[in-house]
């Protein structure tokens, strides 16, 4: 299934910002799931085997999940549907096709190891411990 | 024409990781473990971790640093399947991803359409299949150009391998391009070809509950064609039940009922089509027009405040 390809794009993704950044490492790929996409659950299962030779081998993942949110019509406001695919007011029952939150699929960032394998400092981050952001 | 194979329609260009070799057992396990945890942590590792609280925020490691991405995971997919879309806007063509399980009627539904199109408006096909040519040959019987992707183990199409596809193809300008994705009700949902919209193929002899069960792709397609209605005697299909679940999960899908066997709604469909077809066509003259009128200001024709009597006074 495609879990595999969205894994491989965001390990390929993942491994761009590290490379670029010279760091000899992905520690942790935290990523942002819309709730419609929880079928990518079944990443964590084949993350393991595609980032097997890649510098995010050994990298933990770290999923927040976006509860779907609708904008009903009728109400003029945002709701929130019990179900992962119910597309309809929670209040009023009307139905509506304007889904706010819940298809998102996103890398939000990644924490990089600088050490090198022989325990020397590949490249010194600017402020260690600090949070940079990649130039998308 | 040629199959082309998805791995063929890489750019050829070395990809330093992926390939899958393999390390030495100790190896491996240093790498997988070395990382620090802070000992409150025991699920930490991709492959276990399963079930845990979300939205927690791990402390970063030390000699870790969080780098900001913020970016769509498939976004190299999304970046070729904008590539698509200005390609077919210029062409005026007007690209439909066909998604269906497999065994819904998708080529002979197609194989009908272009019978009925013959004459009327230009066509053509991109069949995606994990193997064979079969479909692609149907599709050329029925008298349109057709090319096939065989997407080997992959389980959909795409933008990169399609947009390769529509060039070799080379459809002419305000052509119908049928882009038949591979036979699967779950993962084409996730993949923007670059299309003007999905359309979504359900038949009589499946569940009236598959909108519910794959909701990702009737959520995700404009159109419904319900076909093989002709078989609806000798069915439990309700077909009320199954539009009320499409429209559960997407409340402003069109539903067209059709038959390719018997010909019965394909008018409807035609319709539909030659509609969406005109809207794309008049987009892109719209935008000609638009671009000519620049133009033309610019030789002093047209322009406001100038008269158009160019060649007046001799």
């Amino acid at each position: 299934m495609h879990e595999l390809t969205i894994a491989k794009s965001l390990i390929d993704l993942s491994c761009k910002h590290a490379r670029e950044q010279g760091a000899s490492r992905v520690t942790r790929l935290h990523i942002r799931l819309g709730s419609m996409s929880v079928v990518l659950r079944s990443l964590y299962s084949c993350f393991g085997p595609a980032s097997r030779g890649t510098l995010c081998e050994g990298a933990m993942l770290e999923i927040d999940e976006v509860p779907l949110s609708v904008h009903c019509r009728r109400c003029n406001a945002t709701k929130h549907p019990a179900g992962r695919f119910n597309f309809r007011c929670p209040d009023c029952g009307t139905p509506t096709p304007d889904v706010l939150t819940g298809r998102e699929m996103q890398l939000i960032g990644i924490d990089l190891d600088y050490t090198r394998l022989d325990g020397a400092t590949a490249a010194a981050p600017a402020v260690p411990g600090t949070a940079r952001t990649a130039a998308v | 024409m040629p199959v082309v194979q998805m791995h063929d329609l890489a750019h050829g260009q070395a990809h330093p990781h992926d390939h899958g070799h393999d390390h030495g057992g100790d190896h491996a396990h240093d790498r997988v473990h070395d990382h620090a945890h802070d000992g409150a942590h025991s699920h930490s590792h991709a492959a276990h971790d399963h079930g845990h609280d979300h939205g927690h925020r791990h402390a970063v490691a030390p000699g870790s640093e969080f780098l900001r991405i913020e970016q769509e995971i498939l976004s190299e997919n999304d970046r070729f399947a904008g590539v698509n879309r200005a390609w077919f806007a210029e062409r005026a063509i007007l690209a439909l991803n066909i998604v269906s399980s497999p065994g819904a009627g998708k080529t002979s539904l197609l194989t009908e359409t272009i019978r009925r199109l013959a004459g009327r408006l230009p066509v053509a096909v991109i069949e995606g299949d994990q193997e064979t040519d079969n479909d692609a040959r149907r599709i050329r019987e029925a008298g349109a150009a057709a090319i096939q992707i065989n997407t080997g183990r992959g389980c959909h199409l795409d933008a990169h391998s399609v947009g390769h596809a529509a060039e070799q193809l080379d459809p002419a300008p305000g052509s119908v391009l049928f882009i038949e994705n591979v036979g699967n009700l779950v993962c084409p949902a996730a993949f923007d070809l670059g299309e003007a919209c999905k359309v979504a193929i359900l038949s009589t002899t499946e569940g009236v509950d598959k909108p519910i069960k794959y909701p990702d792709m009737f959520a995700a397609s404009e159109l419904l064609l319900l076909n093989k209605v002709d078989l609806l005697p000798h069915l439990d299909f309700d077909v009320a039940e199954a539009l009320d679940y499409a429209r559960r999960v997407n409340p402003a899908i069109e539903a067209i009922q059709v038959s390719a066997r018997s010909g019965e709604g394909i008018d409807l469909w035609i319709d539909w089509l030659e509609r969406r077809h005109r809207a794309i066509v008049q987009v892109r003259v719209d935008a000609l027009d638009a671009e000519a009128a620049a133009l033309r200001s610019c030789l002093g024709i047209d322009a406001p405040g100038k008269p158009l009597t160019v060649v007046a006074g001799r």
